[in-house]
């Protein structure tokens, strides 16, 4: 019992680095960076089972010390191998202009596989230790590992970063210690001793300085830093994010994007509000004189009130609260202001609260702690005007990466569904050149209006642009002659271009801020007519309406069109590359490269003196098909329940712990379920074909997954409103069953491998760990080309041909 | 928790790995046999790339001349890609001329001098860089200034465009806001004897007045709008050039015309030409 409660422990530390990791790299690099990084550090698990199927006869006899020593070495190089990446000059920026820089890419891998090798080796020794009950090793890993995941993400909303950083390696300490419980009395108590030591000190003794975080200075907020009086009022650490809250008494800010030329007023003082060092959003000083706010009647996102007196407005995204003094400064009545991060609330509501003008508590400002589509879905109202505002900073391309669902086709429609009869949806995004981004919302809203029954939605349709904004407006109705013509003032008056609207002309497209080729209004014209498609397969980037199922809103990229993009970045072209893709397929095919190289070379030389190689192929397939077709499915489970569940690390935390745990389950019975199904087929010989308990776990999973595709959309429409801990227990109830069957081939095929060829036992480990760090991303690629579906029918494919692979029995020869 | 990165700490990591090239690579072998033995591995892998990439940078450095020669004609070449909109047709010989004689090399940090001429932004430190050759002559082009012009310039960074500038105007007024980087830039323009040019550390955003009127104002820190008091301190005749995009490269310039007439005209350029809409073709 010690040694497996030692491997949950340390399963749950390993775990928690891997989440923390993601936190950390956001802050200090771009979040992309850290995708790359951890599916790098995934290898460590392969090449801790290589080496453990070479020397697994001399790591038996040392089980305990070495167990001790890789859960310490855990804990110290997950400090030590953070700072010092951090600490690399490696530029993601300058990729462009210096293609060496990736070469710093390979010493950050290094680095990082340093203590998921440690880790590992705890774990695959486990298996090689007791490996005749490898379900139950199976179940402490997983459940071990779900806790972490899941604690992990409770801990950051008590703690910053960095402290939780030396949690993570105090539970290898802890995990350390248990093991030594089965050392004699005397020396046991000298290690738990040293450890509890080596515990404070890493919590308590350790300079701050170490642990600072070195945030790129390529990001906002360390530019904003380096000039002359400005300074952090305060920050706000959460699973969300850290916010920083800085002065500027010196050089103010002033972020009023998208603010026409012919603005006369400024905005008042500002404090900035930094999101993980970048993502600027500003908190203005307000008094409570409307007059200051002049100027939010001077950005693309103010048309919309030309048409309302008086509306009632639903803000989705609220941040700092500019778009609510927008509608404060244009006399709303009912002021609906929604903000997923309850930080950023508390930082306008309390924090600084009187500077705000306490916006946020105003009789007429309702506050929502909530997602966007979860609260248009939840809630009974109807608005005048529904108001998304920029939401993202307009990084180069790297979040083609990231799934979006407030921009797909079903969102309009929700959007749409909560307009009062002649009401507005009003998207702003940054301009483009090429554009990209307004013409993808142009079509999705097209299209989201067709589905809802509108037999014209051209009409219904306007679009506005300044000088780095763009405004699409979405009305419920038909755009009428008065309408037309308040826009037009509108837009003259602060020199912007209308590019579209029902009674659109060429010449009234590109008229102030002019374009060598009328991109918007060509492109917006091509959208409405019968060349659609022709329009949509011919332009360089994809700008085709995105679903809930292929929800990338950012990835723009066409492949054919890529060695064009090549070409020309040099000559002022490199702000058209959409790099998201590239990095993904680059990263592929390093790992491809490096598990080859650090997990099988070393397996195939030392092949001859492995007992039971013959059977190699058989075993090395099953687990390469497991590898791939659990990671496929955990991987579109947690796309597809970050929509349910509001938000990518909700989503992580929630999923991967349910499978963990399930699968856990699953694979602590999945012996006696073995057994019970073979003593049915003795008792009952004949009644039914022969159905090993590997068969039957496939055919749970392949049925129950397939169900899933059918009816999730349809749950998820039906719960979107219910409250966060019930979506939670349902996601964990729709998990279960999936899990449960999941979490049973792997231990099931690891008994038969014991029994018939021991020495394969980390081969399988191996080979299963290097399929892990391939099908990650491969799962990234096929969702963003294909759509979600197809990563699943792939996993219920693999996990066929795994069946199908083990239906012989391993020859014990 | 703020970052504490100063220039010298910041620059040593930057370019830690290319001193290590900067003798050729026998001596950075040598040099890497006296790092600990876990540096090794990792710096010989970026060794091995870094080489044929560093090799044109040992041989060059006494060759000046010739690397702005060649610098010039890089940019030649990508003028020829220039749209219409830019209304340059190409980069003038004005603007080229004084390009071939800057000294573009004393502009960067020691550390990546023999790299100076080549066709790149580099980094000069406090998160700031120095614009690719191209795009200086390009933001200058647009600016279409005659010799008696007056030119504001928003960012004074490495001093560079403020130097190409001082080559074809009567007078530029430069801001910048990093004190240390404005004091850098003020020592180098006025060891190569740019006398027309002044520099002060302040905001931007606020322009000069007192320098002012101007007849050209160029901007290159990216904004989120044009600043009304820079449009205020342009003369009739006028032009504003910003760029709009990343660091280490524009997405596209913004070209503001103030009229005769103070009327006020906006056109948005994209510094290549890209033909997104090309029907039939694959």
């Amino acid at each position: 019992m010690i040694p497996h409660v030692a491997l949950a422990v340390i399963s749950a530390a390993v775990l928690a680095y891997e989440v923390l990791l993601v936190r950390l790299f956001a802050i200090v690099q771009w979040h992309h960076f850290a995708f790359m990084a951890i599916s790098i550090a995934l290898l460590g698990f392969g090449i801790s089972g290589t080496l453990l199927a070479i020397w697994q006869e001399w790591v038996k006899l040392h089980f305990t010390k070495i167990f001790a020593a890789c859960a310490i070495l855990f804990g110290v190089s997950a400090l030590v191998s953070f700072l010092v990446a951090q600490a690399l000059p490696f530029n993601a920026l300058a990729v462009v202009w210096e293609p060496a820089q990736l070469l710093y890419l390979p010493i950050m891998y290094l680095l990082l596989v340093v203590p998921f090798f440690c880790g590992a080796t705890c774990i695959g020794l486990s298996f090689v230790r007791f490996g005749d009950e490898a379900g139950r090793v199976y179940a402490f890993n997983l459940i071990g590992s779900a806790v972490g995941a899941l604690g992990i993400i409770g801990v950051l909303f008590v703690m910053t970063v960095q402290d939780a950083l030396k949690l993570v390696a105090i539970l290898s300490l802890l995990s350390a210690a248990v093991i030594s419980l089965q050392e004699r009395w005397g020396l046991r108590s000298v290690l738990v001793t040293g450890y509890g030591i080596l515990a404070l000190v890493i919590w308590a003794a350790l300079p701050d300085a170490w642990f600072a975080l070195r945030i790129s200075e390529y990001k906002e907020l360390a530019s904003v830093l380096k000039i002359t009086g400005t300074k952090v009022l305060s920050e706000r650490s959460g699973p969300l994010g850290l916010l920083t809250v800085v002065e500027s008494p010196n050089v103010p800010f002033r972020y009023v994007p998208g603010l026409s030329l012919n603005a006369e007023a400024l905005p008042p003082d500002q404090l900035g509000v930094f999101t993980d060092g970048g993502s600027m959003t500003a908190v203005t000083r307000f008094d409570g004189q409307r007059e200051q706010l002049t100027y939010l009647n001077y950005t693309t996102d103010a048309l919309a009130y030309q048409f309302t007196t008086r509306p009632s407005v639903l803000v989705l995204g609220a941040g700092g609260g500019r778009n609510v003094l927008q509608a404060v400064y244009h006399h709303a009545k009912h002021i609906d202001a929604v903000e997923l991060d309850a930080n950023m609330v508390r930082v306008v509501q309390q924090d600084y609260a009187r500077e705000a003008g306490n916006i946020y508590s105003r009789p007429d400002v309702h506050v929502h702690l909530a997602e966007a589509r979860g609260f248009t879905a939840s809630s009974q109202r109807q608005w005048d005007l529904i108001q998304i505002p920029l939401l993202d900073a307009s990084g180069g391309g790297i979040h083609g990466l990231s799934e979006t669902y407030i921009y797909t086709a079903e969102a309009f429609s929700g959007y749409i569904e909560r307009l009062r009869p002649g009401g507005w949806l009003s998207i702003t995004r940054w301009l483009k050149l090429p554009p990209r981004d307004t013409l993808r919302l142009f079509a999705t809203a097209l299209d989201a209006l067709r589905g809802s029954g509108v037999e014209a939605p051209e009409n219904q349709l306007m679009l506005i642009r300044g000088l780095n904004t763009t405004t699409l407006l979405v009305k419920n109705g038909a755009i009428t002659e008065t309408e037309i013509a308040r826009a037009r003032g509108f837009a003259q008056a602060r020199s912007f271009d209308l590019c579209y609207h029902p009674q659109i002309s060429a010449d009234e497209a590109n008229r102030y801020n002019i374009l060598e080729t009328p991109y918007f209004f060509a492109g917006t014209k091509a959208l409405i007519g019968t060349e659609r498609d022709s329009f949509m397969s011919h332009y360089k980037f994809d700008v085709a309406p995105v679903t809930d199922e292929k929800p990338y809103f950012f990835n723009f990229l066409k492949w054919r069109h890529l060695p064009e993009l090549l070409s020309i970045q040099r000559s002022g072209g490199a702000g058209l590359l959409e790099l998201g893709s590239l990095i993904l397929v680059g990263t592929l095919v390093q790992a491809t490269i490096l598990s080859a190289l650090l997990i099988l070379a070393p397996l195939w030389i030392r092949r001859r003196s492995l007992a039971g190689f013959g059977q190699l192929w058989r075993v090395a397939g099953y687990f390469l098909a497991l590898g791939l077709a659990f990671l496929f499915i955990e991987i579109a489970f947690i796309q597809k329940f970050i929509l349910f569940l509001s938000h990518p690390l909700y989503a992580v935390a929630v999923v991967l712990t349910g499978f963990l745990l399930f699968a856990g389950i699953g694979s602590g019975v999945s012996s006696s379920i073995a057994e019970r199904i073979d003593n049915w087929h003795k008792t009952h010989p004949g009644r039914m074909p022969y159905l090993s308990a590997i068969q039957f776990s496939v055919a749970g999973i392949i049925t129950v997954s397939l169900i899933y595709m059918l009816i999730l959309p349809t749950v998820f429409a039906a719960l979107l409103s219910i409250t966060d801990t019930g979506k939670v227990l349902v996601s964990l109830l729709l998990i279960a069953p999936l899990a449960f069957f999941m979490g049973m081939p792997f231990p099931l095929g690891l008994s038969r491998v014991w029994s018939g060829a021991p020495a394969l036992v980390p081969w399988a480990w191996g080979v299963n760990g290097c399929a892990s760090v391939l099908s990650a991303m491969l799962a990234t690629l096929i969702a963003m080309n294909f759509g979600f579906s197809v990563v699943i029918w792939a996993a219920a494919i693999f996990y066929a041909c795994a069946a199908a692979v083990f239906v012989r029995p391993l020859d014990a020869s | 928790m703020a970052p504490n990165w100063s220039k010298s700490v910041m620059e040593e990591r930057l370019y830690q790995t290319n001193d290590l090239m900067r003798d050729g690579p026998l001596d950075a072998m040598k040099h890497l046999m006296h790092r600990s033995p876990s540096f090794q591995l990792c710096l010989l892998a970026v060794l091995i790339g870094f080489v044929a990439h560093q090799r044109a940078g040992f041989a060059a450095t006494d060759h000046w001349p010739e690397l702005r020669a060649a610098m010039v004609q890089t940019i030649k070449g990508y003028a020829a890609t220039l749209p219409e909109t830019a209304g340059t047709g190409g980069i003038s010989d004005n603007v080229l001329n004084v390009m071939s004689e800057v000294p573009r090399h004393r502009f960067v940090p020691k550390r990546v001098e023999h790299r100076a001429y080549q066709d790149r932004p580099l980094p000069i430190g406090h998160g700031q860089t120095i614009s690719q050759p191209f795009i200086v002559a390009l933001m200058t082009e647009l600016l279409k200034v005659n010799r008696d012009a007056k030119v504001l310039e928003i960012g004074t960074g490495s001093g560079y465009q403020a130097a190409v500038l001082a080559g074809l105007v009567e007078a530029v007024c430069t801001i910048e806001i990093i004190p240390e980087l404005a004091d850098t830039a003020t020592g180098i323009l006025k060891d190569l004897g740019y006398d027309n040019v002044q520099t002060k550390i302040g905001d931007g955003y606020l322009g000069w007045p007192d320098c002012g009127p101007f007849d050209g104002i160029i901007v290159t820190a990216a904004a989120g709008h044009v600043p009304p008091p820079l449009i205020r301190q342009l003369k009739p005749g006028g032009r504003i050039v910003i760029p709009i995009g990343g660091v280490f490269g524009p997405q596209y310039l913004t070209l503001v015309e103030k009229t005769a007439g103070d009327e006020l005209q906006t056109r948005q350029v994209l510094p290549v030409r890209f033909v997104p809409f090309t029907r039939g073709s694959p």
